[in-house]
């Protein structure tokens, strides 16, 4: 592993060329408003710097380099043309507050993907504005909460989130100021009508799904689950975290959600950034239009320009300090155009014809899956339960030795419903033969935890580094470099 | 059939494996009549040649023009090596590093990345970073209020000179939580805070107060004594500042006798491009004793099986994926790639660089000023220091002054007159080290040339209906 880059820096050393020439040194800065020690930033020169970040990237796993199969999280390939359109100048320097007539090129873009994404989702109104999926979700429940306070119906103070959800959902619903009920699963990986109903009453204020749910299953009581949480006055939220799966196949609009959110980064190909950034843009049914989130692209003739609060005072307001993360939504706007429309119905099905095929391979192989008598939509779970029992190694080894064989791991333990497993979702950009591969390289990892367990329990071996403590890294917070 | 690459020879294999007879059957859980019928919203495919000549047509829309305006978005000179590096696929396409072993180089950069930007705000720590500027102020109060367990109270002073849109993000994040933000009016004349103001406002006990360093509208505070005043209140201090701008000014664990609490912000000045006002990153630091209350990922230093130094993320028991409806915040994504690129940035402009930087946006500014407000009619709004950005007043109707200038390819500034309607027709104008000094020259002769026009009665008939700007 590289050295940290601040024990490269020496003392005077600089990036000469980044620095501008002939500044006076003097200030009229009020000297006690002045900083008069020097930040611990590196010094060193321009090739010192690029060399490092070199080196530190070739210690990733990326789509670029390896499968990465990682359940619920849509890991396809980031088209390369479009970043490099999204580079060009005139999106790069221009500044969120430019006039709407020095605007029109960016603002274009972003009212067409308005309008795209309503119809993909099969809703009414669209707001690009949130950041992330869990932003998109915070807009979503507090759309919910100024939707029931509008009409003024004030006992609504709970949300209803399944057992099977994503952590974000019962997370947002508590920052948004709701108290959170969870709702069991059957045995088959469908929402428990007979506990939905228990739990269904005059506070309920919504309830949010995932469709497929976390289970890699498509919820099959999809219309019942509506109606009963509609006629008890509550609303829909759709989690679109796995929007992939029926893009173009089933609109999550006719379905009868009032509200989501979707995950460009996933669903729409942008980049994840080692974590970020991300595009959770919400969509709404017509009676929860006159609360999305402020700002939106509205055209009139031939131009565009920014609704706010003045047009729309009915607003839950701002989410960002700007308009969120344009060069995102420009780069989702361009996948969008190049896949086209019968592009986008083919993502769903090439996603889910991977998911099936590994999954075929995979039981043909002797794995388990969590549930068998399904249809896996665009990722399944599998189980190591027996495995763990047999030849005492976890979902964790086998994760870990997954990255021997160059293949990023699966999602683990999660969700949490299903001991020992592995949530994996291929994508449909990956080939037959990648899906061949990684299930051979499953099939040796359980040969090899029968003959030589410990290389399992010790795994990775290959990589910068060995298996890392994260307990120690929690009980002793070492979180910045301090110079001795 | 744009990224997908299975041959039909790969479909029949693989639905026989499968064992079905098409794709189609795959779908048959779901109810027939919830099917898609049609799209006709969808336009055709496009190839990455045509998509490119659309796209160069749309971006040369928007081109072209020198920009004087800054308002929380600040052009800056981004050295080649910066995209370059971060640009690799490496860093872009992984993503969140879930499996430390495979993402040792996303780690490092954050840890690298949590020493510098503590360090730039002279704080014990930093998590991995926010949405944005405005986001990270929003955790940040949250955080303060979840802190505040003395006395309960959960009111945050939230002064009018700090960003408008961020007062608005504020509102929109924490009042679902029922927190009280009350407003404190800054000083007319100086376009700062003064303790006379903020006493007035302490009949109930508060939580935090937000510290702006610039303020909105470019003005320097008086950080100490607002510092010591806040915590003399037994009330946490949380910084919102220009982090270029603490190269050169004190910062925020500086301040005053025990220094800021919390201090969060925008980092697109370090190393992100405008790009219409997003991606970019928010920062948030804090003591170290307030760790636990932190909000979103954070990076660790470890050791591996062997005793080798690696990284890790850590305090995950805060977070939603672990706590579920009793996380410290909802948040899961940060913004890798923009703090990649920030960690370049600062990596190579090192203290000094980055202190020359801000000195000379600084002194451009100066000059500027100085010759904006030797036009006839255009005056100085504020006395006392400034930054990099300052606030002057003109003759006329400033949207029609910014509409005039976007003629000669120019971007005059940021209207005021609809955030602030008592200050009249003033414009808050920004300059950083990308401007020459004939650039300054040309903003002040087209500026002058625009004011001097005898034809008021265009004021009016320039607005258009559709030409609105934010507010």
């Amino acid at each position: 592993m590289s050295e940290l880059i601040f024990k490269l820096s020496h003392h005077g050393r600089c990036a000469t060329a980044q620095i501008p020439r002939h500044v006076a040194q003097k200030t009229t800065i009020p000297s006690h408003l002045l900083r008069n020690d020097e930040p611990l930033l590196p010094e060193v020169s321009e090739l010192q710097v690029v060399r490092h970040f070199t080196k530190l990237s070739r210690a990733n796993f990326s789509i670029d380099t390896q499968f990465y199969p990682l359940g619920s999280c849509t890991m396809k390939y980031n088209p390369r043309g479009i970043h490099q359109l999204a580079m060009l100048e005139g999106f790069l320097n221009h500044h969120p507050f430019s006039l709407p007539i020095n605007s029109q090129g960016y603002l274009s873009c972003a009212y067409e993907l308005q309008e795209i994404l309503k119809a993909v989702t099969g809703m009414r109104g669209v707001s690009l504005t949130p950041m992330a999926g869990a932003q998109g979700e915070f807009a979503g429940v507090a759309m919910i909460r100024a939707y029931h306070h509008a009409r003024s119906d004030l006992t609504r103070t709970e949300i209803l989130v399944p057992d099977a959800a994503h952590g974000t959902n019962p997370a947002t619903a508590a920052q948004c100021g709701f108290e959170v009920r969870e709702i069991p699963t059957d045995k088959e990986g469908n929402v428990d009508l007979d506990s939905l109903r228990k739990v269904v009453g005059p506070k309920t204020a919504g309830i949010m799904l995932t469709n497929p749910s976390t289970l890699g299953v498509f919820e099959q009581n999809i219309e019942e689950i509506a109606s009963i949480v509609h006629e008890a006055g509550g609303l829909l939220y759709y989690d679109g975290a796995n929007l992939n799966a029926i893009l173009g196949k089933v609109r999550p609009g006719d379905m009868g959600f009032d509200v989501m959110h979707i995950n460009l980064h996933k669903t729409f190909a942008t980049p994840h950034g080692g974590g970020g950034p991300g595009g959770g843009p919400v969509a709404v049914s017509e009676r929860l239009v006159p609360f999305l989130p402020m700002p939106i692209v509205a055209k009139k003739e031939e131009t565009y320009y920014w609704l706010t609060g003045k047009e729309c005072p009915q607003t839950i307001g701002r989410l960002s300090a700007f308009m969120g993360n344009a060069g995102i939504i420009l780069r989702a706007y361009m996948y969008a155009r190049m896949l086209g429309k019968e592009g986008m119905e083919r993502v769903a099905e090439f996603a889910t014809l991977n998911a099936n095929y590994l999954l075929a391979k995979l039981k043909a192989a002797g794995f388990t899956a969590a549930y068998a008598n399904r249809r896996a939509s665009h990722e399944f779970i599998i189980t190591l339960k027996i495995e763990a029992k047999e030849l005492q190694i976890t979902a964790l080894d086998v994760a870990k030795r997954l990255l021997d064989y160059d293949f990023h791991a699966p999602t683990m333990y999660f969700p949490l419903l299903v001991p020992e497993c592995l949530l994996i979702e291929p994508t449909e950009t990956e080939s037959k033969e990648v899906l061949d591969a990684f299930a051979d390289a499953l099939i040796c990892i359980v040969q090899e935890a029968k003959i030589k367990p410990d290389l399992v329990r010790t795994a990775p071996h290959t990589l910068s580094v060995r298996r890392l403590d994260e307990v120690k890294a929690a009980r002793e917070l070492d979180l910045v470099y301090k110079e001795k | 059939m744009p990224f997908i690459p299975h041959s039909a020879n790969d479909i029949k294999e693989m639905l026989a494996t499968i064992d079905v007879t098409s794709i189609e059957q795959l779908f048959e859980e779901i109810p027939a009549h919830l099917r898609v019928k049609n799209m006709p919203a969808i336009p055709e495919s496009l190839t990455e040649m045509e998509l490119g000549r659309l796209m160069r047509s749309r971006a040369e829309q928007d081109s072209g023009l020198l920009c004087f305006i800054g308002a929380g978005a600040y052009e800056h000179h981004i050295p080649a090596a910066v995209w370059h590096i971060a640009g690799r696929g490496e860093f872009m396409t992984a993503y969140t590093p879930y499996q430390a072993e495979a993402s040792q180089g996303t780690l490092q950069l954050l840890y690298e990345y949590q020493t510098m930007m503590a360090s730039l705000m002279a704080l014990d720590i930093s998590n991995a970073s926010m949405y944005d500027g405005a986001t990270a102020l929003a955790e940040a109060i949250l955080m303060a209020v979840r802190l505040n367990r003395k006395n309960k109270s959960n009111r945050i002073l939230l002064p009018s000179c700090v960003h408008p849109f961020y007062r608005e993000v504020v509102k929109t994040i924490v009042t679902q939580q029922g927190i009280e933000l009350v407003d404190v009016p800054f000083d007319e004349k100086t376009g700062r805070l003064s303790i006379e103001t903020l006493e007035k406002m302490t009949h109930e006990e508060i939580a935090a107060l937000v510290i702006p360093q610039p303020n909105f509208l470019g003005m320097l505070e008086e950080v100490d004594t607002l510092t010591d005043w806040v915590h003399a209140k037994k009330a946490l201090a949380i910084a919102v500042v220009n982090p270029m701008a603490m190269a050169l000014l004190k910062a925020p664990g500086q301040w005053g006798h025990a220094g800021a609490d919390i201090a969060c912000g925008e980092g697109q000045p370090l190393g992100v491009p405008l790009s219409s006002g997003g991606p970019y990153y928010g920062f948030l630091c804090c003591k170290k004793e307030l760790a636990r209350q932190l909000p979103g990922r954070v990076v660790g230093r470890t050791v591996d099986l062997e005793g080798k130094q690696g990284f890790v993320l850590t305090m995950q028991a805060r977070e939603q994926h672990i706590r579920r409806a009793k996380a410290t915040s909802n948040i899961c994504t940060n913004q890798g790639l923009l703090v990649a690129a920030s960690t370049i940035y600062m990596s190579l402009m090192g203290p000094h660089g980055l202190r020359q930087i801000a000195l000379i946006s600084h002194q451009n500014a100066e000059l500027l000023q100085k010759k904006l407000t030797a036009i006839k009619g255009v005056e100085l709004v504020f006395e006392g220091p400034y930054f990099h950005e300052f606030v002057i007043r003109v003759p006329r109707s400033v949207e029609f002054v910014l509409h005039q200038l976007a003629k000669s390819k120019m971007q005059g500034g940021f209207d005021l007159s609809k955030a602030y309607p008592h200050l009249g027709e003033c414009l808050l104008v920004c300059v950083t080290e990308t401007k020459t000094a004939e650039d300054i020259d040309k903003f002040v002769t087209a500026l002058a040339s625009v004011l001097s026009c005898e034809d008021h009665s265009r004021d009016k008939t320039e607005k258009t209906e559709h030409v609105r700007t934010y507010l």
